[in-house]
């Protein structure tokens, strides 16, 4: 019996939580512009809260099992973080309130900035961005408006891997960019050949993936960023992988010129079921100017008995404000917190551990599964979900019988360029059993594959709920319940 | 303080079936003179240290609960039910990400498809997205779908003097360097909305503004709506979503689009974020919609269900030809304002606005009578009015922190010729007690 809808639930006159009485004297309401007809749910508190309790509990999620979601990086969330977000002082602070006031928010981002600058080896780093999305929209915003202060508007072109992200092309073409794919070699690297003939004076920017959605750490990095930088071109790094180098390398000084961060992937503030990210950029010297602003600056050095003051500073090209307010602060504390309790060493063994179970996992799984790009990966492996003796099998299915073992499925076609691709990433907080049993899985499921292949057609099995029909949703569009309009 | 659970013992074995000798075998890809930079990062600290050192700096903050404060201007202190953080701190819904796999995920995507239609009821439009970013780039994606819609034509943009500052910036930063026209934003403040139905004619787009506007003022934009329907534009409005709760929705005024700050639906002020971008339109215009859509279907067992929709409009599909870039949207944000749509419910709602329409006509009219002062506009307001003070509002702001109110919003900050004009929100937190402390204090310290 699925859980009722929001509107099906309560009766017309119940109330949920009430409102004390205005304590003041009531003055005419706005004549014509009242609305006579608020169609809201009408539902007791716990009416309410059982609904959503119940939904919740259809969820699969961190906190009830494994989460291999490849290029998402869904490790443990530490609740102390939740409990540093909340404090009063953070959680009821106006954003407008003056910066004198603010001291203790403007210190977290201070340092925040500073710690971002030191793990990614940048200049300057801005928090605004509110997800990685919108931080490659900054970065091929200031690469666009750099390449202006220099007279090259000429520079119209970006090259993106054909492993990249979705995002990369659409950002650069809300920034009105042209977008040349590059290919990828036999390795799993970009084509570097490919990427130098596309090295000419048009060139704005290559956007990097490092390592790369493969799993895989670009082989010849160095020279892609030469190649790029000699043709007066910057390089963006993607930072959705980061994970993989926290304390490994850093991206600034390998050469990337800016660098979008994850916050809710690399520095654990929660996935929430989609949102909120936050996207910081890390930016080289020259682009420092550059960055969306606010950022927080020390407007009088501490001393010994003093910290500093802090206050806002607007970058002085700034390609401007992409949010309002400061970002996404809740996140930023969460982030703090975190680094705070992990140090240089603890980033490293975060980045060691990840790439030792992305390792893992390759060594157990391959055999059973075709490894395309066979070395040694980074935090992810990437297999290919079919057999030729298991012709009507394909990644889907393996995704859909993973559930009946209790596990989320890999990210599964994608990326684009391995066919029936399972981007596994286990990340640093599974422990080895946790591998095993999904070890385990995999190799059964592979088995079934050949002997029972309608097992894994009709799966899953033991979920509450079986194989949606997209194609009606799309078809027959019903995207919200039925509101009563009348009163 | 470590999350990783491997003993050495696991590493060893793990390490022997990988077949390398150490962990930085694994690294060998890397450039070696760039592997294993020293960071020069804080000394680690434990779970006690860390909440220890993070309530000693929150402590450095002086907020809103500390003070008596109206100070609004696009972020509002209000009452947030109980249950509302008790269903957030479910791990179930904070420790999932965007719902790919519909067979375990329904709770998400019941909830997205439920805060759909809870946005689609208080707005009075056909169709929600599953949440924006926040109120400006929600603004900002009312403009990328107007050049969607119009395909490429239509490139002047009318922006309202009366949205907020920081919207119609970041607007500024999603569209220029492209080929759209913005005009609008240096008419007189006190000209109202028909000063812009005179800016309309047939290369506009869209004409996009704010419901209560970023001074508080509220107006009909049913003849605006039919201004702009006329000459084949559209209309794009901003609203505050508590408002809505006591007035005309912009769907009953002919709006297209209805985007705004979701924020004072159940979220902490939290320094400016994370809040809620909400983006609605008409059902024609679903296509032309940025972000992610839940819609309703079966399951192969013949149970209804939910799944992500209409993707093919998206970056993972579409790629450089997405209607937007987004990913993500604000999952937890969009359950935050459903869980407290749903405990406040029709009449809950109803009740927020009107306290906060009723307090903040009390400070109004008691604010006006003290010598000196006035309201700088005539208009209809919701909870937020703009005083005009005899002193200069950074003046009057510091003299009242000192007796413990945070003041409202020194418009000089924004506008050259208000400097001595300030943006006073109220809400239901506000008592009548803090209203008459403030019009005491500000009469005192006004002649001091």
């Amino acid at each position: 019996m699925p859980e009722p809808l929001i509107y099906d639930l309560g009766a017309p006159g119940r109330t949920g939580v009430n409102m004390p009485a205005p304590d003041v004297p009531l003055v005419d309401l706005p004549a014509g512009l009242v609305r006579e007809n608020l169609p809201l749910p009408e539902l007791s508190e716990l009416e309410a809260l059982r609904h959503l309790t119940r939904l919740s509990q259809l969820n699969h999620s961190i906190l009830t099992g494994f989460y291999p979601l490849g290029s998402c990086t869904m490790k443990y969330n530490p609740i102390v973080n939740e409990e540093t977000a909340r404090l009063g002082g953070f959680a009821h602070a106006h954003p407008l309130q003056p910066a004198e006031m603010m001291q203790g928010s403007l210190a977290v981002m201070y340092h925040l900035q500073e710690w971002l600058k030191e793990i990614g080896g940048f200049a300057a780093v801005s928090l605004q961005p509110a997800a990685g999305a919108q931080g490659e929209l900054a970065g091929v915003l200031m690469i666009r408006a750099y390449h202006a202060s220099r007279g090259e508007t000429q520079r119209n072109k970006v090259l993106i891997p054909d492993s990249a992200h979705g995002t990369n092309p659409a950002t650069s073409a809300m920034s009105g960019y042209r977008v040349v794919e590059i290919p990828s070699d036999a390795r799993g690297n970009l084509d570097l050949e490919a990427l130098k003939a596309e090295c000419d004076d048009t060139l704005a920017a290559l956007m990097l993936t490092n390592p790369n959605t493969l799993g895989l750490f670009e082989e010849q990095v160095q020279e892609a960023i030469e190649a790029v930088h000699a043709a007066g071109g910057l390089v963006y790094g993607d930072g959705a992988n980061m994970n993989a180098l926290l304390g490994i390398a850093r991206p600034g000084d390998l050469g990337v010129d800016v660098l979008h961060y994850n916050l809710h992937k690399t520095f654990t503030t929660p996935h929430g079921g989609g949102g909120p990210g936050s996207g910081p950029v890390g930016v080289a010297a020259h682009l420092a100017d550059f960055l969306p602003g606010p950022i927080v600056g020390i407007e009088e050095e501490g001393s010994e008995e003093m910290g500093p003051v802090y206050g806002w500073h607007q970058p002085p090209k700034s390609i401007g404000r992409l949010k309002a307010f400061h970002g996404q602060f809740g996140m930023h504390v969460r982030a703090f917190t975190y680094i705070l309790m992990q140090g240089a060493e603890g980033l490293r063994s975060v980045a060691e551990h990840a790439v030792l179970n992305g390792n893992y996992l390759r060594v157990k799984l391959q055999g059973a599964y075709k490894v395309p790009y066979d070395r040694v990966c980074m935090h992810e492996v990437v297999l290919e979900g079919r057999w030729a003796d298991a012709p009507d099998i394909h990644a889907l299915d393996i995704a859909k019988r993973l559930m009946d073992f209790g596990f989320h499925p890999p990210t599964n076609y994608f990326p684009l360029i391995v066919r029936e691709a399972l981007m596994i990433e286990p990340t640093e907080t599974e422990s080895k059993e946790v591998l095993d049993a999904f070890v385990d899985a995999m190799l059964k499921i592979a088995e079934e594959a050949h002997t029972n292949p309608e097992l894994l057609q009709q799966a899953p099995h033991t979920t509450k709920y079986g194989r949606m029909d997209e194609v009606k949703a799309a078809r027959q569009l019903v995207l919200c319940c039925e509101i009563p309009r009348e009163q | 303080m470590t999350f990783v659970p491997h003993t050495e013992r696991d590493r060893q074995q793990m390490l022997e079936a990988i077949g390398v000798k150490s962990i930085a075998d694994l690294f060998s890809a890397v450039p070696q003179k760039f592997r294993f930079p020293k960071l020069n990062l804080p000394a680690p600290l434990t779970e006690m240290e860390a909440l220890g050192e993070l309530k000693g700096i929150a402590d450095a903050n002086e907020s809103a609960d500390d003070l008596v404060s109206f100070l609004g201007a696009g972020a509002y202190h209000h009452y947030i039910p109980a249950g509302v953080d008790s269903i957030l701190r479910r791990g179930e819904y904070y420790t999932a990400y965007t719902p790919y796999q519909p067979e375990i995920s329904q709770g998400t995507l019941q909830a997205i498809f439920e805060y759909q239609s809870l946005i689609v009821a208080l707005t009075g439009m056909e169709v929600s997205n599953a949440s924006h970013y926040d109120g400006a780039t929600a603004l900002a994606e009312a403009v990328n779908m107007s050049r969607a819609i119009h395909r490429g034509g239509r490139n002047k943009i009318i922006l309202s003097p009366g949205i907020h500052p920081q919207y119609r910036a970041v607007v500024h930063t999603y569209e220029d360097g492209g080929d759209l026209q913005f005009v609008g934003e240096d008419l007189d403040l006190s000209a109202g909305p028909d000063a812009l139905i005179d800016l309309i004619d047939e290369q506009t787009g869209l004409v996009c503004v704010a419901y209560p506007d970023f001074f508080g003022r509220v107006y009909d934009y049913t003849k605006l709506a039919e201004a702009a329907h006329a000459k084949g534009a559209l209309l794009a409005v901003s609203a505050n979503p508590t408002a809505l709760g006591l007035l005309k929705p912009p769907g009953e005024m002919g709006a297209d689009i209805v985007t705004g700050e979701g924020q004072p639906l159940g979220i902490p002020l939290s320094f400016g974020g994370p809040y809620l971008g909400i983006l609605t339109t008409r059902n024609q215009y679903v296509r032309q919609i940025a972000g992610r859509l839940v819609g309703e279907t079966v399951d192969n067992r013949g149970q209804r269900g939910f799944v992500l929709t209409l993707s093919t409009r998206e970056q993972h599909i579409k790629r450089e030809k997405a209607s937007s870039n987004i990913c993500t949207n604000q999952g937890l944000m969009m359950l935050a304002a459903t869980t407290y749509l749903s405990l406040l419910g029709k009449s809950g709602l109803r009740q927020v606005a009107e306290s906060c329409f009723h307090k903040a006509h009390y400070a109004a009219a008691e604010i006006s009578k003290l010598k000196g002062f006035g309201l700088k506009f005539k208009d209809a307001f919701f909870h937020e009015f703009v005083i005009e003070s005899p002193i200069p509002a950074a003046e009057l702001n510091l003299r009242l922190l000192e007796r413990g109110i945070i003041d409202g919003y020194d418009l000089g900050n924004d506008y050259s010729d208000m400097q001595n004009c300030v943006l006073l929100a109220v809400t239901e937190l506000n008592s009548k007690e803090e209203i008459d402390y403030l019009v005491e204090t500000l009469a005192e310290v006004a002649h001091a």
